[in-house]
């Protein structure tokens, strides 16, 4: 989305008054004020690892959401808006809110009452050390490269947009992660996160308000786009009954199997990242009522992302390209249509404040992937491989150095990426390798009980195999691609949901025929963590409106009517 | 503890309130090329008193020592 080499050309795009820099530095002090209040609130493990377990629905679910809203993702499916149009709006639709309410209904139950720190120490508990070992090696090693990925893509980001220096904005965002989380280890995250979603909304809201204002409406808007791009831009699922009537190459399958079955549910509901926000609710109606609140607000996100890119479209009176004809003409990219909105319709103060939400969004992904790499290494990797006996004040203590070790492992990679900018593309598709299967272990784990210790390790490891095998194959031989995706007009993204898809299916198959040829656990063993075996509280004594069933409802009938409003 | 929302509402407010007076200033001194689009709206006089008051109600309900 955000490929490293291209963004040393452009000129910045936006200059920043006194009163916006103002509101740049009144945010890092609010944040790092809000680090230093709470550092006296997380003494104990439950405190620094879970936010001592009493975080209200409201608070878990917008962090949920919040550790997920990061400003590369605000500005890459912006970008990717103006690219391929309305289909976009997928990621956040169908790409997200389904696997939001499977998270909450079927799958949160068994994660939390089986007071599990982790998704890594699930399947220690379901499965035995070896699925764990695979996995908190596999996430922890992951999400800090990630992170310093993510890092250097901010520092481009901002260079671009801001023109400040690339070690500037490096030091200054993981120094600022870093004594915050350090000092007030989850809670500090989660309240920082809430912040964060707040300033996004504050500052991204009123490019789409202005830009529809300036377009017309939503009718004269769909009506320019279509005439400067054509109708596919404007259709959420007509064109997508062949791969090429639609401007993203895919075919509705590979939407509804592969993004909304397969890679939603895996993120959504086994990526510890945001799954660590959820388990620090205060209660299982909290736990289960945060991706709920969540999913609510992600179906409005499209209107601060989707739609600018869609506006700039429109508006923008010139043309944007992809990164590379863009570093090659002097251009601007798709990747830049976020920030030229802003700069169209921002004036001082806005400005700054939508300069900050960019900012905000960036250091609350860093923040989330920083406290949940803490807490895998403590509770998965560190404490069952190296000291198993040592007192809750030392894991402590390993948490709070371990948050500044992976702000300087991010660091380290951010450098890294800087000399070799390819490593960016590696990291973000090896990332893609582990979801998928993990998210089929997991629900073996939670539905079948005859899945076995030795099933749930070899399905998770054949599933990652055979999705590091299928990307290798395409990237030795690209025509690779017609199988892999089933159609020659394939393109990249479609690529991505096949793999996936495939390799859920590997893990799963893997799963079934080894579980079958192997021991199971006891039913006693597997109380309170399989479907059957765990008793789940009662809900049949609170009123309706409060049972999150009812809210999941609500929020399955909005999205099917918005699927059908913008077929 | 204070709360969360109390923190939001400082932010909002104080941002607010900046961008509020940013756009009063440049409603009493019009700039002569205000490079932006649409700025007979003064969106920044409108949208700061938006958030201003938004912020201002979020610390005032959620004031520490008050019970929400």
């Amino acid at each position: 989305m955000m490929p490293a080499m291209v963004m040393f050309v452009a000129p910045h795009l936006v200059h920043l008054s006194r009163v916006d820099v103002v509101i740049v530095a009144f945010y890092f002090a609010l944040v790092l004020g809000i680090g230093f209040y709470l550092r006296g609130r997380s003494n104990t493990g439950e405190d620094f690892f879970m936010a001592g377990r009493e975080m209200t629905a409201w608070v878990a679910g917008l962090s949920f959401l919040s550790a997920n809203l990061g400003a590369l993702e605000l500005m890459g499916w912006a970008g990717s808006a103006y690219q391929y149009g309305i289909l976009a709006t997928h990621w956040y639709w169908i790409g997200a809110i389904p696997a939001m309410l499977f998270l909450a209904l079927v799958m949160m139950p068994f994660y939390y009452i089986s007071k599990t720190h982790s998704v890594p120490g699930y399947l220690k508990l379901r499965f035995g050390e070896p699925a764990r070992a695979v996995s908190a090696v596999s996430f922890a090693f992951m999400t800090v490269l990630m992170s310093g990925v993510n890092m250097f893509a901010m520092a481009k980001v901002m260079q671009i947009v801001l023109g400040w220096d690339l070690n500037f904005s490096i030091w200054i965002s993981s120094l600022t992660v870093a004594i915050y989380v350090a000092l007030g280890g989850l809670r500090s995250a989660i309240f920082n996160e809430v912040l964060q979603f707040f300033l996004i909304w504050a500052g991204a809201l009123l490019i789409p308000i202005l830009g529809l204002y300036e377009s017309g409406g939503w009718t004269n808007l769909k009506a320019q786009i279509t005439a400067r791009a054509g109708p596919g831009y404007v259709h959420l699922w007509s064109g997508l009954g062949h791969f090429n009537t639609n401007p993203m190459g895919i075919h509705w399958t590979g939407i509804v199997f592969g993004l909304g079955a397969v890679i939603s549910m895996g993120y959504w509901t086994t990526d510890f990242l945001v799954v660590q926000r959820i388990l620090a609710a205060k209660d299982l109606r909290s736990a289960e009522m945060a991706p709920i609140i969540g999913a609510g607000f992600k179906m409005l996100v499209p209107f601060i992302v989707i739609l600018p890119g869609l506006l700039g479209l429109a508006v923008l009176p010139m043309k944007l390209t992809g990164e590379a004809a863009a570093a090659i003409t002097g251009g601007h990219s798709y990747n830049d249509v976020l920030p030229l909105m802003l700069a169209r319709y921002c004036g001082p103060g806005l400005l700054g404040l939508g300069v900050t939400a960019l900012i905000a969004g960036f250091m609350s992904g860093m923040a989330g992937n920083v406290s949940a790499f803490t807490t895998v290494w403590t509770y998965d990797i560190y404490r069952p491989l190296f000291n198993k006996d040592a007192s809750d004040a030392h894991y402590v203590s390993m948490g709070r150095w371990t948050t500044i070790v992976g702000v300087l492992i991010s660091v380290g990679t951010a450098y890294l990426v800087m000399q070799f900018a390819s490593i960016m593309d590696y990291v973000q598709a090896l990332f893609s390798f582990f979801i998928a299967p993990l998210f089929g272990t997991v629900l073996l784990g939670m539905l079948w009980k005859r899945a076995s210790g030795w099933g749930g390790f070899w399905g998770l490891l054949c599933g990652t195999l055979s999705s590091i095998g299928m990307w290798a194959w395409v990237k030795v031989d690209p025509t690779a691609l017609r199988y892999v995706a089933l159609s020659p007009d394939a393109k990249a993204l479609a690529q991505d949901m096949y793999q996936a898809l495939w390799s859920f299916l590997v893990c799963v198959i893997v799963t079934v025929v080894v579980s079958m040829a192997t021991q199971p656990k006891s039913d006693a063993e597997l109380t309170g963590l399989v479907y059957g075996l765990t008793p789940v509280p009662s809900v049949q004594n609170i009123p309706l409106y409060k049972k999150p069933v009812f809210w999941a409802g609500v929020v399955g009938v909005v999205f099917v009517v918005l699927n059908i409003i913008f077929w | 503890m204070v709360s969360i929302w109390f923190f939001i509402g400082i932010s909002l407010a104080v941002n607010g309130g900046l961008i509020l007076a940013a756009g009063i200033y440049q409603l009493v001194n019009p700039p002569e090329n205000p490079n932006i689009v649409l700025f007979n709206l003064h969106a920044n006089v409108w949208w700061g008193a938006i958030l201003l008051l938004i912020g201002a109600f979020y610390c005032f309900k959620f004031a520490p020592g008050k019970r929400a």
